[in-house]
């Protein structure tokens, strides 16, 4: 079920000077919420800015008594809106409407999962490692950034038992360059009759490639992508993606047929 | 005292004057999680070409202070596809449905008007001259006196169904327009389509939206838009239906009060689809306070004698 909720602060963890995460509770959100899913968030009541911004559920957050706490939201202040949440106060108020969106498919057979996050495009993944290693599928991530103080969140992996491969651009942890040096290594050196699924979430290159190498290495891949998005239901047909179809290649609306995409079916070279 | 929303558009009948704008609500099944559909006065459904169509590509919207720009191209699944996939939920869901058309000639109107005129669960027709984001048809037949005359009077031959251009703002003298749309045969009018309008990226010094240029929409242009369905309210007496920007009750009733009979949400549909228990209550206790019961008689009562204003 749709909710639309003013949601309450609880929380404002600052990461790094322009990374945070926003805790809010949104417990009838968080309830509903299956990794891949998203929420359209506005923290400001002006019309400055006007539309919602939509953002990956990061985690959903639960008390000490085990009881549903809301979720969170992981930040990086780019424009009004994200910089509005960076400065978020305990106590602030933020209109949330979710969960939206199809989430990642969790393939019955699948016993290894790869996720391939860049930059704030590791938002999902959090989710979705802890579904995975609730279910006993062996989950690595494979991690990029512009340098070592912008992998987040490590520990909170490592402690699921996710295998965590890094990359920066300045090599200051792990490859020095792209995140698709260690997943094209790992593809190398891992015998075609492993069922690996590939997840990717990050910049819209970075997923390109991401889905060539799985394609070479015949994996499957699953991408979510981040379109401009207008109002997150399908109402607007801006945040659509062009996608390949048996009629030649259609727009269809990543709010409602993505944000999760299986990557081949995606039109690379077409996209914004 | 109870009060009473109901609103004649023409013939049209609606049970209260808030209406869902065209493209701003899909086909109207994507907001059935957030609204009754039933509750709204009536739903005009995203505009339909005869065929489908893929519409631009991506980036297909920028947002500017207190607005934003689309450039959607019109993708939608065409007439047909409507009357047979989107038609029978929309009755089932007790939705008043006006259809929203747009062609790219004369005789495409008039063909998705017949299509149009023998389905179950039309209320009335809508028609799209006034897009500015598409290169044949749309605002090229509702820039010119001409085109809308016989864009109207060609689709009025071919259907009894309630008639409504749909004015496009980005003319001299919008109430030119609706003169020449009475004259063609429109029950009604309905105000304002988007403002031609445009956003550039000053690091890559590109356009924001892959179409160049768009149409603003937003509390931005509201005033403007009062504006003109102000200067149509005194040029002809068929009702007139107002929009543009309108967020709140409030807003709805500035519209109303210079001679809109019934408005659309648009833009407002994307901030908050929970909006529309808020606007009918909050226009119920507008109407209660104020002493009114028929919501129709705010309708053009816009005061323009300072000395003798209540």
């Amino acid at each position: 079920m749709l909710v639309d909720v003013e949601a309450v602060v609880q929380k404002n963890t600052r990461l790094s000077s322009d990374y945070n995460v926003v805790a809010i509770a949104a417990q009838d959100i968080a309830a509903q919420a299956l990794p891949g899913q998203f929420v359209m968030v506005k923290p400001q009541a002006s019309h400055d800015s006007l539309l919602r911004r939509p953002f990956s559920i990061f985690e959903v957050l639960r008390d000490n008594a085990g009881n549903l706490a809301g979720l969170s939201l992981l930040n990086k202040q780019i424009g009004v809106t994200t910089r509005a949440l960076f400065n978020a106060k305990p106590g602030d108020s933020i209109r949330c409407l979710g969960p939206l969106g199809r989430p990642f498919s969790l393939p019955g057979s699948m016993t290894q999962a790869w996720m391939v996050a860049g930059g704030v495009g590791m938002a999902p993944f959090l989710g979705l490692a802890a579904q995975l290693r609730a279910q006993g599928v062996t989950t690595t991530l494979f991690y990029g950034g512009r340098h070592a103080g912008e992998l987040f969140y490590l520990d909170a992996f490592r402690r699921l038992g996710v295998t965590l491969h890094l990359a920066t651009d300045d090599g200051s942890v792990g490859d020095h360059g792209l995140v698709t040096l260690p997943l094209s290594r790992a593809l190398q050196r891992t015998p075609p009759a492993t069922s690996a699924q590939i997840y990717a979430c990050g910049p819209t290159g970075m997923m390109h490639a991401v889905t060539k190498l799985a394609s070479t290495h015949n994996r499957p891949v699953e991408v979510s992508l981040e379109q401009i998005m207008g109002c997150g239901l399908g109402g607007c047909y801006s945040c659509v993606v062009p996608v390949r179809s048996p009629g030649g290649m259609r727009y269809v609306r990543s709010c409602l047929d993505g944000p999760t995409f299986d990557g081949t079916r995606v039109v690379w070279d077409q996209i914004a | 005292m109870n009060v009473d929303l109901s609103v004649d558009i023409g013939g049209l009948q609606l049970a209260n004057p808030i209406i869902a704008a065209s493209g701003c609500f899909g086909y109207g099944l994507e907001y059935a999680e957030a609204v009754e559909l039933s509750t709204l006065g009536a739903i005009a459904v995203k505009g339909l070409f005869l065929d489908e169509r893929e519409g631009h590509p991506p980036d297909r919207i920028v947002e500017t202070p207190s607005g934003m720009l689309n450039a959607i191209g019109l993708q939608g699944i065409g007439v047909y596809r409507f009357v047979a996939e989107k038609l029978p939920p929309l009755q089932a869901a007790g939705a008043v449905v006006i259809v929203n058309i747009c062609g790219s000639s004369i005789e495409e109107y008039a063909e998705i008007a017949r299509v149009l005129d023998d389905a179950d669960g039309v209320s009335a027709i809508e028609l799209n001259i006034s897009c500015p984001n598409i290169k044949k048809g749309g605002m090229v037949f509702g820039c010119s006196q001409q085109g809308t005359h016989d864009v109207v009077a060609a689709v009025r031959q071919v259907t009894r169904l309630p008639l409504i251009p749909k004015l496009t703002p980005n003319v001299t003298d919008v109430a030119s327009f609706a003169i020449a749309a009475r004259d063609a045969g429109a029950d009604a009018v309905s105000l304002v389509n988007t403002f031609l309008a445009m956003a550039v990226d000053v690091e890559t010094r590109r356009p924001r939206l892959s179409n160049v240029v768009g149409g603003l929409s937003g509390p931005a242009i509201r005033p403007i838009a009062v504006r003109m369905v102000h200067e149509c309210h005194q040029a002809v007496e068929i009702p007139i239906i107002g929009m543009g920007g309108i967020m709140s009750a409030e807003d709805a009733l500035e519209f109303m009060i210079v001679g809109a009979s019934a408005v659309q949400i648009g833009t407002a549909n994307f901030v908050d689809p929970f909006i529309w228990t808020t606007l009918l209550s909050d226009l119920t206790t507008y109407l209660h306070r104020h002493q009114i019961q028929q919501v129709s008689d705010i309708v053009g009562t816009l005061s323009l004698n300072v000395e003798g204003s209540q």
